[in-house]
């Protein structure tokens, strides 16, 4: 498996030392994998910091700057980041109003982010937490780690970050990430397995002819495999999922996502079907978005995540953003 | 062997970190068929961290060392099993207070501590196929370390049968069985070092 790297031990380090060329308004500390907005800490505003294994990307590195996160701290390749580097992440940012931790349900992320957060504490930061877990393809979450944090993830940094660029306090600015995780639900479809640096091959074998239906964004496999289909039955199926398990009262934001190996060409394709069968359902959708956010590395496939908003959620949705991968309003 | 101190646990942990060198392929190819594909890599990377942090600064006292194990771990490996192994080690540390020496019944009681901590941080039972299928038994057959390693084994092989109901390989459901949980086997191979080397005292 050819890949456009120096090493599998240098990946996340070069990738840092090309995102900080590549974007004047992050502050990149390569050394300590801490990526903040280069005006940070802006005083008076609840700092939004996440994180999680890198090989996610855009995710949440890309999501870092006004309107969105004020740090992000990327781990090891599908591998969470280190109690200390979520710490000097949050010591960093912090502006006096505290500090909320967009932490996505997995394990490692959630062990590691807590463990954080005493640590912040005992500096005097007050820290909230929000966890995303949006992916209905984990249905039996008493016998798992629970439902996995996957896209949902973009539309809480999105709008917890609008509220929070607009001056609410922190227990706002948590509770408004938490109705937004509630709101949200994410099936994703592989039509082939990552490769990561580390293995230097797939993580899984894919028949050619078959699909995983129900994958995270690990590489992992999906809760099971059916025979290959067109885009409109992988809409079909997507959209039944996350619809029957939010029954949405409300307009939807509605994300397309690709997975990092499947071209845009195919995405908007498969959005047309997306958005065909959410008409057929007769979901109302108020904002969309088409293109590589939440990504696992090289793999094929994507995802659809939609999140049910009001007036308040919708206006944040459209305020001003200003980061390397979300960037519309100024 | 009757008394355990700082350079026998530091020998142990640099024989962790050789056996976990040796094994990071295989311990990475066990996680991929059930999970992300890197246990191994990223332990490798938190035992070299210890062992030469040991070197460089040996603690004096047993309880000494396996902290800084525990922090070190924490600090460098990331994931669920950063926090998972260094919470262990941290805690049986921390039980050990600061005597110089320790009979191997104390280290036996200080590991028990430091897996039931590990029970409480991951939320997971015996039977969920995670490392506490090989931690569990491992710390019942101590002091004798060469039973713990045994039981370490054999509870890493039963994980192969069973159904993932923690991290990340529960999502797999039934697609999980027949695979050994890549957690359970690096717990083996810390109790397989341990063994080794108080038999060679």
């Amino acid at each position: 498996m050819k890949m456009l790297i120096n090493g599998a031990e240098r990946v996340v380090a070069d990738a840092l030392r090309g995102m900080a060329e590549a974007h004047p308004g992050l502050a990149v500390d390569v050394d300590n994998r801490v990526i903040t907005r280069s005006d940070a800490p802006v005083a008076d505003k609840v700092a939004l910091v996440s994180g999680g294994g890198s090989g996610h990307e855009p995710l949440h590195g890309g999501f870092v700057g006004p309107g969105m996160l004020d740090a992000a701290c990327p781990g090891e390749v599908f591998t969470s980041p280190v109690p200390d580097q979520i710490l000097r992440a949050a010591t960093s940012v912090h502006g006096g109003r505290g500090v909320l931790f967009v932490v996505k349900n997995y394990t490692g992320d959630v062990l590691n982010f807590d463990m954080a957060a005493e640590l912040a504490e005992d500096e005097g930061i007050e820290v909230a937490k929000v966890l995303v877990q949006d992916d209905v393809a984990v249905t039996d979450s008493l016998y798992t780690a629970g439902r996995r944090g996957t896209g949902g993830t973009l539309f809480v940094e999105k709008l917890a970050g609008a509220a929070a660029e607009e001056g609410a306090p922190l227990d706002r600015v948590a509770g408004l990430a938490r109705r937004v995780a509630d709101s949200s639900r994410s099936f994703g479809v592989a039509l082939g397995a990552p490769s990561t640096p580390a293995k230097g091959g797939p993580t899984f074998d894919l028949p050619a002819g078959e699909l995983e239906f129900g994958i995270g964004i690990h590489g992992e496999p999906g809760r099971e495999r059916r025979a290959m289909t067109g885009a409109a039955e992988i809409a079909d199926v997507s959209v039944a999922a996350v619809l029957d398990d939010l029954k949405p009262t409300g307009p939807l934001l509605v994300l397309v996502n690709g997975m990092g190996g499947t071209p845009l060409l195919e995405l908007y394709g498969f959005h047309a079907e997306v958005r065909r069968a959410l008409r057929e359902r007769g979901a109302e959708v108020a904002r969309t978005l088409v293109g590589n956010y939440v990504t696992s590395l090289d793999m094929a496939g994507c995802s659809v995540t939609v999140c049910q908003v009001d007036e308040e959620l919708l206006r944040l949705w459209d305020a001003p953003v200003s980061t390397p991968a979300l960037r519309w309003g100024r | 062997m009757a008394q355990v101190d700082a350079a026998f646990l530091r020998r142990w942990l640099g024989r962790v970190s050789e056996a976990v060198g040796r094994e990071a392929g295989r311990l990475t190819e066990l996680d991929s068929a059930i999970g992300d594909a890197d246990h191994g890599h990223n332990l490798r990377r938190g035992f070299d961290a210890v062992a030469a942090g040991l070197e460089n600064e040996p603690p004096a006292t047993p309880g000494a060392v396996l902290a800084f194990a525990g922090r070190t771990l924490i600090s460098t490996v990331g994931g669920a099993a950063g926090p998972l192994y260094g919470t262990l080690l941290r805690r049986a540390g921390k039980a050990l207070g600061e005597e110089r020496e320790v009979p191997d019944e104390r280290l036996g009681e200080a590991l028990r501590t430091g897996v039931d901590a590990v029970g409480q941080l991951g939320g997971a039972k015996a039977g969920d196929k995670t490392m506490l299928d090989a931690l569990l038994p491992a710390v019942a057959a101590l002091p004798d370390y060469a039973a713990a390693a045994q039981a370490a084994r054999e509870g890493a092989e039963a994980t192969v049968a069973l159904r993932a109901r923690k991290g990340r390989a529960s999502y797999l459901g039934e697609r999980s069985e027949g695979h050994m949980d890549p957690g359970a086997a690096s717990s083996a191979l810390l109790f397989a070092a341990l063994a080794e080397v108080a038999a060679g005292e």
